[in-house]
């Protein structure tokens, strides 16, 4: 069995109470910080550990923790970001659902290691359950004295607060969320200054994602360098995958970074296969936004060697043949599967969330999504193809927020490695609206792990 | 679109402007505008949807402009700006949920309720619409039902016909005063 620092105890009944949870080793993190240990010593521990944000970008988060500004007589912020909605990624409301006191025990520790005395839980408004668990949560830790005036007897005070958000992919962009914690629209702001410098209520603000606020708990318990023995390279620590589409065991599952691609989706003890005995044709690893990839290399990279659950081998390739860990939401294709149908479904979505500032996302979104439409419903032609690449090429990079990088890779990747399946839709217009193209050479040409090559 | 069909004067009762006040308390002096989105969720929980009358009060109450509230109660999802069924049912109809079966079950229900996405039954009980991931995919097809917005995961179709005709149910048992 794999180790686990975040789930280990996620079957414990009780597990979500405060009692339970301690019974357990909880809140030890929060009695080694607060007591022994400064606040700079705390982003020193998360700085050896090599944790890489997990909300997406990857960006190291000690590193992110010491560009905070401290300027004398401002107040500084914490802020969760728990409004989960990209595409394929479900393990952040998991987490709050089952065991709430992770994320509250992170949020302590945080708060303390960069001088916040007000933080905010920032949840999408649909969780609105997870918004109530952790609302008891917060309120158990306060009667404990692990949150309000002087912490433990150690001088320092903290409030936390729960915030829901209003039903807006957009708001998961941290500037979009701190504007739509003020109680504004969630426009994402033009960077510099960056929310260090300039965040919540223009004060120097963090904003970290669930699952990297609760991973450090265990990089206090253990330390640093204990953290950074698990996993590979810079790929270090654990990290939640949530598995959806066709397998046969879909759900979150906490990985040791480095976790060969294949035995994550063919082994038993993790999604088991792909359901109703298909074949794989295609991944898209780490939430909507990342390249998707056929069936071929998403198992082996173009050299040949095995694909790792890694932030460097999931990138190997860069796009032509490589993807991104992303936010780990991993969902497989069967073969019944339509790249054309789900790549126009993922551009509505796009469309459909753009906060609409930037003319390249708003208005190239949407021609993507016609055009993608009238190719699933056997309208297309030929030229589109380029067509599709070449607004996508339009929206990269062109705009405020990497929402429109987003909405256009999918785009890219998809026609970069499925052409023949989207030029079969202009030449097989009838067919196409009936069936599905099927696996032609992308289907896994691999045997399930444990058979003999 | 904003609806002003509705021109009534709106009454938030004491118990819901104490929970409005606590959620005040959580911002810095000067910052109240913050609670902008939690009070509307309140709001829409109490009436069904915010209206422009409730959407005007709560601007009072929050001591901001009316045009900071419609312009946020516009760009959400959530906010209901015109009365719904009772019930809304919320499908997620984003991709990893139509891998496994979303549409099918988006097409169950607008035959099983008889009417189309955004529309209400005659009943006034049920509406319903496809919404954006739920970070519930690895357990869909899903929907949920605000105001408490519970998820109901792994659906088929049978699922749904026991869901919708325990709502006629549990509606039914209620005496008719209670409803709405
Ligand atoms: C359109 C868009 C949506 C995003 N959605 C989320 C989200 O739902 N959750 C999240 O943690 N980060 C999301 N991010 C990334 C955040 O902007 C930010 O990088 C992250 O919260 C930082 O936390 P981390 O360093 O712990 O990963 C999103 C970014 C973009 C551009
Ligand atoms: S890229 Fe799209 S979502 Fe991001 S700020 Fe511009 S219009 Fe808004
Ligand atoms: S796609 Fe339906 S919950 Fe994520």
């Amino acid at each position: 069995m794999a180790r686990k620092l975040l789930l280990e105890h996620i079957n414990v009944p009780g597990i979500n109470t405060l009692e339970v949870y301690r019974q357990q080793g909880g809140y030890r993190a929060v009695e080694k910080a607060l007591k022994t240990l400064t606040p700079d010593e705390v982003v020193e521990e998360v700085k050896k550990s090599g944790l890489r944000g997990r909300g997406g970008a990857g960006f190291p988060t000690g590193m992110k923790w010491s560009f905070l500004a401290k300027p004398e007589g401002v107040e500084r912020y914490l802020v969760c970001n728990a409004d989960e909605s990209e595409p394929g990624t479900f393990k952040d409301r998991y987490l709050m659902t089952y065991i709430p006191h992770a994320l509250i025990e992170g949020m302590i520790v945080a708060s303390f290691a960069l001088g916040a005395k007000t933080s905010y839980i920032y949840v999408r408004g649909e969780m609105m359950p997870q918004i109530r668990i952790l609302e008891k949560a917060i309120a158990e830790a306060k009667n404990a004295g692990f949150l309000g005036k002087n912490i433990l007897g150690t001088g320092y005070d903290l409030e936390l607060y729960v915030q829901p958000g209003g039903g807006a992919y957009i708001c998961g962009e941290e500037t979009a969320l701190i504007e739509s914690l003020e109680g504004k629209r969630g426009n994402p702001r033009i960077k510099p200054p960056f929310p260090a410098i300039a965040g919540l209520y223009n004060c120097p603000t963090v904003v970290n994602n669930v699952e990297s606020i609760a991973a450090i708990v265990p990089i206090i318990n253990d330390g640093g360098d204990e953290y950074a023995k698990v996993g590979i390279g810079r790929s270090t620590g654990t990290k939640l995958i949530s598995a959806g589409g066709n397998l046969n065991k879909p759900g979150v599952y906490e990985i040791e970074l480095g976790l060969p691609v294949e035995e994550f989706i063919y082994s038993d003890e993790y999604c088991g296969g792909i359901a109703n005995g298909k074949r794989l044709k295609a991944v898209v690893a780490g939430g909507s936004s990342v390249p998707i990839l056929p069936a071929n290399l998403i198992l082996k990279t173009l050299n040949g060697e095995s694909r790792l659950m890694s932030y460097e081998s999931l990138a190997d390739g860069g796009f032509a043949t490589g993807t991104m860990m992303g936010s780990g939401g991993f969902i497989a294709f069967d073969e019944d599967q339509c790249i054309v149908r789900n790549t126009w479904n993922f551009t509505r979505f796009y469309h459909h969330e753009s906060c609409g500032q930037c003319s390249p996302c708003r208005e190239g979104t949407g021609w993507m999504e016609k055009v993608l439409h009238r190719l699933e419903y056997g309208h297309g032609k030929l030229s589109d193809m380029d067509l599709l690449v070449d607004v996508s090429k339009k929206i990269e990079g062109n705009t405020i927020c990497p929402l429109g990088d987003a909405a256009a890779w999918p785009v890219a990747s998809a026609i970069r490695h499925f052409r023949d399946e989207f030029e079969w839709h202009v030449t097989n217009p009838q067919e196409a609206v009936q069936r599905n193209y099927g696996l032609a050479h992308y289907a896994d040409p691999l045997p399930p792990v444990g058979e003999p090559a | 679109m904003l609806s002003v069909t509705n021109t009534e004067e709106v009454i938030f009762s004491p118990e819901l402007v104490t929970k409005f006040k606590e959620i005040v308390s959580r911002y810095p002096e000067g910052k109240q505008k913050s609670a902008l989105l939690p009070v509307l969720h309140l709001v829409q929980a109490e009436f069904g949807w915010v209206s422009a009358p409730a959407m005007d009060k709560v601007a009072q109450y929050l001591d901001i402009r009316p045009i900071e509230v419609y312009e946020v109660a516009t760009f959400y999802t959530m906010f209901f700006l015109k009365p719904q069924g009772k019930y809304v049912l919320e499908v997620c109809r984003t991709g990893p949920c139509c891998l496994v079966g979303a549409e099918k079950i988006m097409k169950h229900i607008e035959q099983k309720l008889g009417v189309k996405e955004g529309q209400v039954t005659n009943d006034n009980l049920f509406s319903w619409r496809g919404v954006e991931c739920l970070a519930a995919c690895g357990f869909g097809p899903v929907l949920q039902i605000g105001p408490e917005y519970t998820f109901y995961e792994n659906l088929t179709e049978s699922k749904v016909d026991e869901l919708i005709d325990n709502l006629k149910l549990t509606t039914a048992a209620k005496p008719v005063d209670q409803i709405s």
